[in-house]
């Protein structure tokens, strides 16, 4: 075993990315990333591209949209729609987990 | 090498239509997609529906496998037969561009580099000047509360697939001992740069995300920052305020309940314990639900008591009701 102990970079919420960093963490092009704003999936702070910045959670939403894409075949509003509901029952589960008894 | 049979995987009989795989795939693949399945073991489901579907939506894999014979079953022991594929031809690699490595043995021996008319799948990969980003991986750590309060490591045991100099796949599990931050949250990811798998050619290696989340607690629930925990408390605590002790994730607390909680004026439903929840900036708040526990009637006196309560305290908890 690795005695090592590995340091990672925890994705948090107040973490800003560049349009940059994002197409180098999904292996994609910018154009890609842009769709995925323009749909919606994305909501990068500040108006002009350059600026642009993204949470940590534009990061997750964006990989996910890439698997569902690539795996499940959904087109860019399909996946906009899948997320948003995949959201909310993420939301619910937790809120469920509160009033069930072990 | 385990035989594995495809059609179980689908849970379709040997004859179905082509049209019906596609069918039954397209549904298993929405259901077990590891980024929608909440099933633990989604994704391994999910590359055994990749790799059956990847022989079954071909119908000269599907040929050539059916001509196995139908008596084996998942899980034998099972070797090709010599020649298992003569008579057979196949336009282009044998090998998908998909991602190969990730198949099983059994598919490999199958359909890899001996297969029928297949080019060396690795071909792609050492040619000279090809280079491409490794790819990340996920992986899921689960960790206690109590983590979450203090910061922990944890070693972390991964599989993945790998193919050796020979060309051959095989599974490589390696163990990571990962720090894991003080104030990490249900669902949040920690990215380990160049730890997914390697490049190639000069391509970088991927990265992994390990995604936190927490071992059910039996005592505390857990929302987002907040933590919640249900007290109970005796009668006399409700009516009279007390000061009792709670337990934290950090240690116990002395915790003031206000007079007259749980009475129909419903102050003191949720009690707040502030920055108590999980560390951070801003930290989580502690939630404390008092419940008021009856104690049993089960002696003479404690029946004397209550009849007593009944007698003088003239309540009725459903006038509201209309009853």
């Amino acid at each position: 075993m690795n005695e090592e102990i590995l340091t990672g970079l925890l994705l948090e919420e107040q973490l800003e990315l560049t349009l940059g960093d994002l197409c180098n963490a999904c292996s994609q092009h910018a154009e890609w990333v842009i769709q995925l704003v323009d749909e919606g999936v994305l909501e990068p702070v500040g108006v002009e591209q350059r600026q642009w910045k993204f949470s940590a959670i534009s990061l997750q939403r964006a990989q996910r949209a890439m698997h569902l894409q690539r795996d499940l075949g959904v087109n860019l509003a399909g996946v906009a729609l899948a997320l948003d509901l995949l959201d909310e029952i993420y939301t619910l589960r937790t809120r469920l987990g509160r009033f069930e008894v072990d | 090498m385990e035989f594995k049979d495809y059609y179980a995987v689908f849970g379709v009989k040997r004859d179905a239509s082509q049209d019906e795989i596609k069918r039954v795939y397209r549904k298993l693949a929405r259901k077990f997609h590891p980024d929608v399945s909440k099933e633990a073991d989604a994704e391994v489901k999910f590359k055994e529906l990749g790799e059956a579907y990847e022989v079954l939506k071909d119908p000269e894999k599907r040929a050539a496998y059916d001509q196995l014979g139908k008596n084996w079953k998942t899980g034998e022991d099972f070797n090709p037969p010599p020649d298992w594929d003569a008579g057979f031809e196949f336009r282009g690699g044998g090998y998908t561009e998909a991602d190969a490595a990730a198949y099983s043995d059994f598919f490999d021996s199958l359909f890899g580099q001996g297969f029928a008319g297949s080019q060396s799948s690795q071909a792609g990969r050492t040619h000279t000047g090809y280079h491409a980003q490794g790819e990340d991986h996920h992986a899921k750590v689960l960790i206690d509360l109590e983590d979450a309060y203090r910061g922990a490591s944890r070693g972390i045991t991964l599989r993945s697939p790998e193919v050796d100099r020979q060309g051959r796949v095989i599974t490589r599990e390696r163990t990571l001992n990962v720090k894991i931050p003080k104030g990490v949250r249900q669902g949040q990811r920690i990215r380990l740069s160049g730890q997914g798998s390697p490049g190639i050619g000069e391509g970088r290696s991927g990265d992994l995300y390990l995604e936190i989340e927490f071992n059910p607690h039996s005592v505390y629930r857990v929302e987002g920052r907040d933590v919640y925990l249900d007290l109970p408390i005796t009668p006399w605590e409700a009516a009279l305020g007390a000061s009792v002790k709670v337990p934290t994730p950090n240690g116990a607390l002395d915790m003031k309940i206000p007079a007259g909680t749980g009475t129909s004026a419903g102050s003191g439903r949720k009690l707040r314990l502030k920055g108590r929840g999980i560390p951070g900036k801003p930290p989580g708040d502690l939630y404390v639900m008092p419940q008021i526990t009856v104690p049993a009637a089960d002696t003479d006196s404690a029946k004397d008591l209550f009849r007593k309560m009944e007698q003088e305290l003239a309540y009725n908890p459903r006038s509201k009701l209309g009853v």
